[in-house]
Formats: structure tokens, C-alpha cells, sequence
């Protein structure tokens, strides 16, 4: 069984109705952070925050840069920033191109905290619209940590978990309703 | 274990030591997440097979070195990039400075100009270009060729119009430029009050005093010693009752400069306000 020390969840069309749903099953004892990358439009940041707060009682806020990574706390990657990790365990942001036409992307997160956790991160892709995260767990892969991505019979937008169970290795497939016990279980 | 990255993280603390001695660019206070990033980007588009290759590279070739630090620095601007914060120098800051003689606006990290030409057009808008100078300053010579040219993508008009239209713009944003095949190319008079220059927040020194100074987007590269440094110098280059602008993520809280600013409401503007 994996020692999670951070589960990063990335997604884009259709994702934000899956957080929703699983967000208030997750377990106030968890013992790891949550990381969350979403494509969004522009300057809606606080808005995201603010709703899944609002679904569960686990601290939730966006991401300051440098700021320290604590365990039991939900962090929301602000929108038009790559987010990365580093190795201190604080957070950078990074203005750059765009990957993926996505910013922030959720490749680059994934990659950046394969580096930094290895085979105590696990990542999941959600539902989405483009291949964005997909390289993020081939990176995951090569690190050992552990792969999941959303059935894509319950993804609204099922192309991007497909492409990550087409071209990485995917460890566990699930579905919505499967997902709260499966990351309660990592603790 | 396979191959996951052609650079280590001791490499990159050797490609750091490298350049500083070699050329004096110091990146020792950069975010090394972010750097790391930058530097395997640089790696792939180059078609490097092996780090040693790299290293040499860098180390040996100068016209390479320049294009390194064009790649390693993020060059990623627009104009009147979050509206919000446009509409903020227009209606607050700007006409508050307009009852000064004179007006010096420092731009650290101008990147490509976006943001000096679209500081421009504010100051002409509230008829205070003619008594203001812009200083626009990068650490990549490259890029400020680029931006004394005031030549941008026309393709990029259509979203810049936008913002300058949300930051409180009236005017027709086309009548700033004539398209000039792919490219905007922008009047002159806009570039009348600015003047380029290099200059490194890391090595260098105060060389002014402003009554605006901007810096958007630059310290989220910077480890936290380094962001507390370049904010002394920045307080160093401001007068009293000047204005700091920071990037939306930016913050001067937790640094020793903090006390003597005060921010206003919601955004990333803080004013000097004892010296």
C-alpha cells in the first residue's frame, strides 16, 4: 500500500460537478494534502475556493506562492498560473506558456510533484476535453507514485481520462461514487 | 528506476554555479521548481542529447548563454493585463501622481514592452505623458530590443482591446496602432517618454527615485530571501508616498519592508507611507 503524502486532482470540462459530489464523503482524518487543478476562465479564482468550501469542512483555499503545504487541507491551484511544488514543500507559481493551452496546466503539476513525492503521490485525472494531465502521469509512472483517472462511462467529457487510460498506466479506474472511499483509504 | 529527467537537481546547482562565475548572472535565489522547469524546456527544444553537451554549451558559446537567459526568463506579458488593476492606476493612483511636476514610473521586468506601452496610453489618456518618464528595464537585452520596436502580434489586438476597454478605456483601442502585415505597430509618441535599459534586480543597484514602481509577476520566480531583497531595493527606489505594484499572487506581506506600506483595498498596490 502507497505511503500517500499528496493526491493531486486534475480535470477540466465537466470535472468541477465530481468534487462537488465527492468532496463532502472525504474523511476529515485524511492525512495528506489535496491538490486541485482545474481549468477555468480567468479571474473566477475566489469563486472556485468559495464553492468547495462550502462542501466540505476541511480547509480549502487558494494557493499562495512559496506558501507551505500542510496535510488536511484542500488547495486550489489560482487560475492563470502554473502551480509546481517544490522541494521544501512550499508552493511556486509560474507565469509561462501555456501547456497544453491550459494554464494552469495540469501536466505541469503532475510532473512537478512526481518529482518531489515520487511513490507517495498519487494523481487523478478527472473529466475533460483535452489530454492535459495525461504526460503528468506518464510521469507519475516513471516515478512509481500511483496513477487513477475517472471511469470515462461516468465522465461528463469523457476524452481525457480515456487518453490516460489509453496511453499511461493507469493503477485504479474509478468511478464517481467510488472516489471519496478510495482516497479515505490512502490515509 | 528509469530515466525520468536528462538533468538532476545537482545539475542544475552546477549549471547555477556555472553561469554565475562564468558570466555573473546570479540565479542562486530563483525558485528551483520553476528554474528546473525552464531548463529541461530549453534542453528539449534544443535537441540536447546529454547534459554534459549542455553544460558545454552554455559554458563556452556566448551567443548560446544569450539565448539561455532569453529562455530561462519567462517573457509571458500582455497589455492591460488584469483589467481591474489598469482601472485602479487610472482612477486612484495616476491622477493622484498627475498633481506632482513630474512623474518617474519604473517598470522592473518589462519583459516585451506590453506593459510600458499600455502605461503609456493611461498617461496620455489623463494628459500626463508629456510629464512623465517611463523606465523599462529587463534583465534580457533581447527582449527590450524587442520592446523599443512597439511592434506586437496583430493577432493579439482583438483580446488586448478587451482589456483596455475593462480596464476603463474609452478611446478606440486601434487608433493607438497601424497594422503592419502580422504585426500592430505602435505610435510613436507613446514611446516618447520611455527609456530601455538592462538592468538585473539580483546584482543591481537602486538608480533612480520613482514615484511608481511596478513589478508584476517577477518575484513568484524568486526564492523568499531574494523577493525580501529586491523589495529593499524597490523601497530604496521609492519616494515617500509612492506607489509598489505587484503581481496578483505577489505580496509585500512577511517582508521587513512591509510596515511602512499600506495597501490599497483590493489590489496588489501598496503605498509608501512613512520612510
Amino acid at each position: 500500500m502507497i505511503n500517500c503524502k499528496a493526491l493531486v486532482i486534475g480535470g477540466s470540462a465537466g470535472s468541477l460537478d465530481v468534487l462537488i459530489k465527492i468532496l463532502p464523503a472525504i474523511s476529515l482524518d485524511i492525512t495528506f494534502p489535496i491538490i486541485i487543478v482545474i481549468h477555468r476562465k480567468q479571474g473566477t479564482d475566489s469563486l472556485l475556493s468559495e464553492l468547495l468550501a462550502t462542501k466540505t469542512a476541511l480547509m480549502v483555499k487558494e494557493v499562495e506562492e512559496k506558501e507551505r503545504i500542510l496535510p488536511k487541507t484542500i488547495y486550489v491551484a489560482p487560475s492563470d498560473y502554473h502551480l509546481l511544488i517544490e522541494k521544501d514543500l512550499t508552493f511556486s507559481l509560474d507565469y509561462s506558456e501555456k501547456v497544453n493551452y491550459s494554464r494552469p496546466s495540469i501536466d505541469v503539476t503532475f510532473q512537478s510533484a512526481a518529482e518531489v513525492f515520487s511513490t507517495h503521490l498519487v494523481c487523478l485525472l478527472l473529466s475533460g476535453s483535452n489530454a492535459d494531465g495525461v504526460n503528468g502521469l506518464i510521469a507519475v509512472n516513471g516515478y512509481e507514485g500511483e496513477a487513477l483517472a475517472q471511469d470515462p462511462s461516468t465522465a461528463q467529457v469523457d476524452y481525457m481520462p480515456a487518453q490516460a487510460i489509453l496511453r499511461a498506466r493507469i493503477d485504479q479506474i474509478l468511478k464517481i461514487e467510488e472516489m471519496a472511499h478510495y482516497i479515505n483509504s490512502l490515509s | 528506476m528509469p530515466i525520468l529527467s536528462p538533468i538532476t537537481d545537482e545539475q542544475v546547482e552546477i549549471l547555477i554555479s556555472d553561469v554565475l562565475e562564468q558570466y555573473g548572472y546570479d540565479f542562486t535565489g530563483y525558485s528551483r521548481a520553476s528554474l528546473k522547469r525552464r531548463l529541461l524546456r530549453l534542453y528539449g527544444l534544443d535537441k540536447m542529447v546529454s547534459f554534459a553537451e549542455f553544460r558545454y554549451r552554455i559554458c563556452n558559446d556566448s551567443f548560446y548563454f544569450k539565448r539561455f537567459v532569453e529562455q530561462i526568463t519567462v517573457n509571458v506579458t500582455e497589455m492591460f493585463r488584469d483589467p481591474g488593476f489598469y482601472k485602479t492606476l487610472r482612477d486612484k493612483v495616476l491622477p493622484n501622481l498627475g498633481t506632482y511636476p513630474f512623474i518617474r514610473v519604473w517598470l522592473a521586468g518589462c519583459s516585451t514592452g506590453e506593459e510600458a506601452y499600455s502605461m503609456a496610453i493611461l498617461l496620455k489618456e489623463l494628459n500626463l505623458l508629456h510629464k512623465s518618464l517611463i523606465y523599462a528595464t529587463d534583465i534580457n537585452p533581447t527582449v527590450l530590443e524587442k520592446a523599443a520596436q512597439g511592434m506586437f502580434p496583430l493577432s493579439q489586438m482583438k483580446h488586448y482591446s478587451e482589456n483596455y476597454i475593462a480596464s476603463g478605456g474609452t478611446k478606440d483601442f486601434s487608433s493607438y496602432y497601424m497594422a503592419n502585415y502580422s504585426l500592430a505597430k505602435f505610435d510613436n509618441e507613446l514611446k516618447t517618454k520611455m527609456i530601455f535599459s538592462t538592468h538585473n534586480l539580483v546584482s543591481d543597484h537602486s538608480f533612480n527615485e520613482f514615484q511608481l514602481i511596478l513589478c508584476r509577476n517577477v518575484l513568484i520566480y524568486f526564492d523568499r530571501d531574494l523577493q525580501f531583497k529586491v523589495l529593499q531595493l524597490f523601497d530604496n527606489s521609492l519616494e515617500n508616498l509612492g506607489y509598489l505594484a505587484l503581481g496578483t499572487k505577489e505580496t509585500t506581506d512577511f517582508s521587513p519592508i512591509s510596515k511602512r506600506y499600506k495597501r490599497l483595498e483590493t489590489d496588489k498596490i501598496w503605498r509608501k507611507v512613512s520612510e
